[in-house]
């Protein structure tokens, strides 16, 4: 079934919305004009980019390109012109959906485009084909990983039995393009509710108002987010009856404030990721997990393997894209996630990722990919980027870096230090870049010749 | 450099790095109101634990979050005289 079946099954859509911050669209208009069949034979079995600026032309191309093309990539936010490239060749990708806002429109010169705001005019096929939805996430070698999931998988947390609470209005702090934020916008079209989406260079208290003033009751962030709107003048506005947190640990502290500034409101935190679906909800108000939420229950297995969370569901990627890409699951269907968790009394904590990648306010940081920008500053011999805690986005990116020895010490370290930051920041997402660099005279390299993570 | 100036020449710095068009750095503006966003406010927070030895955020209850500028300077000032006590 496709998203517009299942919303246009649901009965009246009256009152029903896509809004953001320039323009308030009517779902049941949008799949009225649902009409142009030009544009259905154009687009028909294709191998899609959805690349657009904002987030309300990524929705209208969600909407009319499900049951449609055969393969729907999302190009996330802050995906640099490479990048782009990149998931072009792996994706095979052969039209692309885009419009005047998208940042590396140029990256797309050679395919066939198509204007997000035509193809959201695209008839359905008589009958529906199953598309394939494709979500990038952040890989070692700099090169978006490609996961693979179907709308069933995407959908399998969301209990699209239930009829929403009368007067339900969902929001996302988080971009509808990344996992966590896709996950509200199928809550949503499924439910169905209205739906407000947020803006990448909105403040936050822009966002906080219009969310207030349309009446939104759901509302998802991740902790960074909701630290932010914490300390934001219009928070008071804000009186969900849900607030959830995902995309990163939530630890007691986040917890705690949200408590205090929604005493009235359902407080979740979600365990979910892109390639391993969503995992589970804690709404008992207390960082980590129950470790009842161990073993199989309806629909997913969750098991503790060398200290790391591994899931076994149908909402996990089915596969990565590419050639030569890595096998998701194991032999038995368990997605290893990488996060590393310690049972402490009859609860589970969060410690962080075994392979030393960097959460940034939800956005990932492959160390590697950092470290090879570093690499390439004519003054650096080696460099290890590790996450530096912070108490706005739980981490930031911060470089240790060997200098080289034929440049003798520099004569300015710290004029250095900032040549080094300004090095990066044309090839590397703004959250990627270093915030600091320490210059230290060595680093712990492993027998085998590998950079040591996690050591000192 | 007083923390004040401290503190308004790194987001004069932050903002410069991110192309970000700002309102007059004045005790009352609302930073979060400003294209300063989350990102900015981090590295701010991050920059300042460097030069100034201390990081108040990160022991705050909700009623001391700070909300302008102001907020933000005597928060700084208090924790950078804590510390020095």
């Amino acid at each position: 079934m496709t998203l517009r079946d299942r919303l246009t099954r649901a009965g009246s859509l009256d009152g029903l919305f896509l809004s953001d911050r320039t323009a308030r669209r009517s779902l049941p208009a949008l799949i009225a004009s649902q009409t142009r069949t030009d544009l259905t034979e154009r687009l028909a079995g294709r191998a899609v980019l959805v690349a657009t600026g904002g987030q309300m032309n990524a929705a209208l191309a969600m909407l009319a390109l499900d049951g449609l093309v055969g393969r729907m990539v999302l190009a996330p936010p802050g995906l640099t012109g490479e990048e782009a490239a990149q998931i072009l060749a792996t994706a095979e990708i052969d039209l692309c959906v885009t419009d005047a806002a998208c940042p590396f429109r140029v990256a797309l010169n050679g395919l066939p485009c198509v204007e997000a705001t035509e193809a959201a005019l695209a008839a359905p096929l008589p009958a529906p084909r199953p598309t394939e939805w494709v979500l990038a996430t952040s890989g070692t070698t700099g090169a978006p990983k490609l996961v693979v999931h179907t709308l069933e998988g995407l959908a399998g947390g969301i209990n699209v039995a239930a009829t929403p609470e009368p007067g339900t209005v969902w929001s996302t702090f988080y971009d509808i393009r990344r996992y966590g934020g896709l996950q509200v916008f199928l809550r949503a079209i499924l439910g169905p509710t209205p739906l407000v989406l947020s803006e990448a260079d909105e403040p936050v208290r822009d966002y906080l108002v219009r969310v207030a003033e349309a009446g939104v009751t759901h509302i998802l962030g991740t902790p960074s987010h909701w630290r932010l709107a914490l300390m934001s003048t219009a928070l008071d506005r804000l009186a969900p009856r849900y607030a959830r947190l995902s995309g990163e640990i939530a630890d007691q502290a986040i917890l705690d404030q949200m408590r205090a500034a929604f005493p009235e409101a359902r407080i979740a935190h979600a365990y979910a990721s892109t390639e391993g679906g969503v995992g589970f909800t804690v709404e008992d108000g207390r960082e980590g997990f129950p470790a009842g939420f161990v073993g199989a229950r309806t629909g997913i297995e969750i098991v503790v393997r060398e200290g790391t969370l591994q899931i076994r569901s149908q909402r996990t990627g089915r596969r990565y894209l590419g050639a030569d890409a890595a096998a998701l699951t194991d032999a038995d269907g368990f997605v290893d996630s990488g996060d590393l968790v310690e049972l402490r009394g009859a609860r589970y904590h969060f410690l962080g990722r075994r392979s030393g990648i960097i959460n940034v306010g939800g956005a990932k940081v492959q160390p590697e990919e950092v470290e090879s920008i570093l690499n390439s500053h004519p003054r650096v011999s080696m460099s290890r980027v590790r996450p530096r805690p912070n108490p706005i986005l739980g981490a930031v990116v911060e470089a240790e870096i060997v200098l080289r020895e034929d440049g003798g010490a520099p004569d300015d370290p710290a004029g250095l230090k900032q040549a080094i930051i300004a090095h990066c920041r044309p090839h590397l997402a703004k959250h990627k870049v270093p915030v600091s660099v320490k210059f230290v005279p060595a680093l712990p390299i492993s027998a085998g010749g590998k950079l040591l993570r996690g050591v000192s | 450099m007083s923390v004040r100036s401290t503190l308004v020449s790194e987001i004069e710095a932050i903002t410069r790095d991110h192309d970000k068009a700002m309102p007059p750095l004045t005790d009352d503006l609302v930073l979060l109101d400003t294209p300063f966003d989350s990102l900015c406010f981090a590295l701010l927070v991050a920059r300042m634990e460097d030069l100034v030895g201390v990081d108040p955020f990160s022991t705050l209850e909700v009623a001391d979050l700070p909300v302008t500028l102001g907020d933000l300077v005597a928060l700084y000032e208090r924790a950078a005289v804590a510390a020095a006590a």
